[in-house]
């Protein structure tokens, strides 16, 4: 979903950002299980990053705001392993299997740690790129129901094109389902008084990574 | 029952913390259902406990913000390095052999006396891991997603940061998969200091763009 609480950019209400001395990596372990879950589960192929984004982005605005951060990927990553027929409801209610299944082949170890890393999401493009460097382009105004990563703050807003990032991946679609669809992805800068006004802060330039359908010529 | 005997194991091994005893029984609820998950995960063979316990002893020892500092450091003290970094982040941080490997897509922004790079994710809350290791609570925080991109000088003058007027702020919204590490500006009077001495002046802050690098008499 594209137009709920996750897409925080310009909100008021939130308060001050408060630093936590010393802070640890992990406050507690279950926060570490569930980082490592996500991220060993990763190489098994069985969902993108974009599709991960988007089951955090489907719980109820009040679910996301009082969950912390690793409460989160717990509600996401639960929710991918149900609709995935991973694991079943009794299953997690018992804190055990009850079924048998087809097990991965290979699955991610101790060892492979040592090579942790992103993958890449760079693709093979389907044309050239339509903008360059220093482009004139307005973002467009659009409300997709799927998942997308223009931030309604930096929609239907004039801006220039700063670099050219390779053709990735397209979050709208590969997260729908759709494959990956790969689209080229620009550095778009913005005044930050065309973001917010005239009264806004001075001397502000914010910038998104947008991929091209994202943008009409200005 | 089992919450009973979870709550008693989890408090046998792990992280000690600072939740007072308000927040216990909700804790202690995450730990049984994280354990759960993890329980059922493993038994259908979709995770390998060792693993995950590899995982975390990395991200606590291995991968952190002193990868990136040392990859500050050397942008400071070497300059062919330093024009690397601002090709291809990626890549020439893959030639130090003492940091953790990086994926694709790190990008170097370099602060100047004219401009000021911060970093911001409104969406979620993507950070280069690799460099900086996982990211502080406040950088994932509703107040810092919300009002970065709106108040950023207001930001970080919270956090004791204000800049001259004349310096632009750049904000860079991370809605990709390219991630950003921000080259603080090199302090005065650090002519000569080796790599091992600069880094010790790189914050993690200083390379999200919420704080600046430490002057020589600020370091410890």
């Amino acid at each position: 979903m594209s137009n709920t609480i996750h897409d925080m950019g310009g909100m008021h209400g939130f308060g001050p950002v408060e630093e936590e001395p010393n802070e640890p990596v992990f406050h507690t372990e279950w926060e570490s299980r569930v980082y490592a879950m996500n991220r060993a589960m990763g190489p098994l192929r069985l969902w993108t990053i974009d599709e991960g984004r988007a089951a955090q982005e489907a719980l109820h605005p009040s679910v996301y705001t009082a969950a912390s951060y690793y409460q989160r990927w717990l509600l996401g990553l639960e929710a991918r392993a149900l609709q995935h027929g991973l694991v079943t409801r009794e299953e997690l209610a018992a804190g055990k299997a009850l079924e048998q299944n087809d097990r991965p082949n290979r699955i991610f170890q101790a060892e492979d740690v040592a090579r942790l890393t992103r993958g890449s999401y760079e693709r093979a493009p389907q044309g050239d790129p339509k903008f360059k460097a220093g482009d004139r382009v307005r973002t467009v105004n659009f409300q997709p129901k799927g998942h997308t990563r223009l931030p309604r703050y930096a929609r239907d807003k004039v801006g220039e094109v700063e670099a050219i990032r390779g053709c990735h991946v397209y979050p709208d679609s590969v997260a729908n389902g759709e494959g990956d669809d790969p689209q080229w992805l620009y550095t778009v800068v913005f005044d930050g008084q065309v973001l917010w006004g005239p009264d806004n802060e001075p001397g502000v330039k914010v910038s998104i990574e947008a991929f091209e359908p994202y943008l009409e010529k200005a | 029952m089992a919450e009973e005997r979870g709550h008693e194991h989890d408090h046998s091994h792990g992280h000690s913390h600072d939740h007072d005893h308000g927040e216990m029984s909700e804790l202690s609820d995450m730990q049984v259902r994280v354990r759960s998950l993890e329980t059922v995960l493993s038994e259908k063979g979709y995770v390998d406990p060792a693993a995950l316990d590899a995982i975390v002893e990395a991200y606590e020892t291995r991968i952190g913000p002193h990868n990136g500092q040392r990859v500050v450091a050397r942008a400071w003290a070497d300059p062919e390095f330093r024009a690397a970094l601002i090709e291809d982040a990626s890549a020439a941080v893959n030639t130090m052999g003492n940091v953790s490997p990086v994926g694709s897509h790190l990008i170097a922004v370099e602060n100047t006396p004219e401009r000021h790079n911060m970093v911001v994710c409104t969406l979620c809350s993507c950070y280069p891991w690799e460099v900086l290791g996982l990211p502080p609570t406040w950088y994932k925080s509703a107040p810092y997603r919300s009002r970065a991109v709106i108040e950023p000088r207001a930001v970080l003058s919270e956090f004791g940061v204000t800049l001259p007027e004349e310096t632009e702020v750049r904000v860079w919204d991370s809605t990709a998969e390219t991630r950003f590490i921000v080259i603080p500006m090199r302090p005065e009077g650090t002519d000569g200091w080796s790599e091992e001495d600069l880094a010790k002046l790189v914050t993690r802050n200083s390379m999200v763009g919420t704080g600046l690098a430490l002057a020589p008499d600020e370091a410890e």
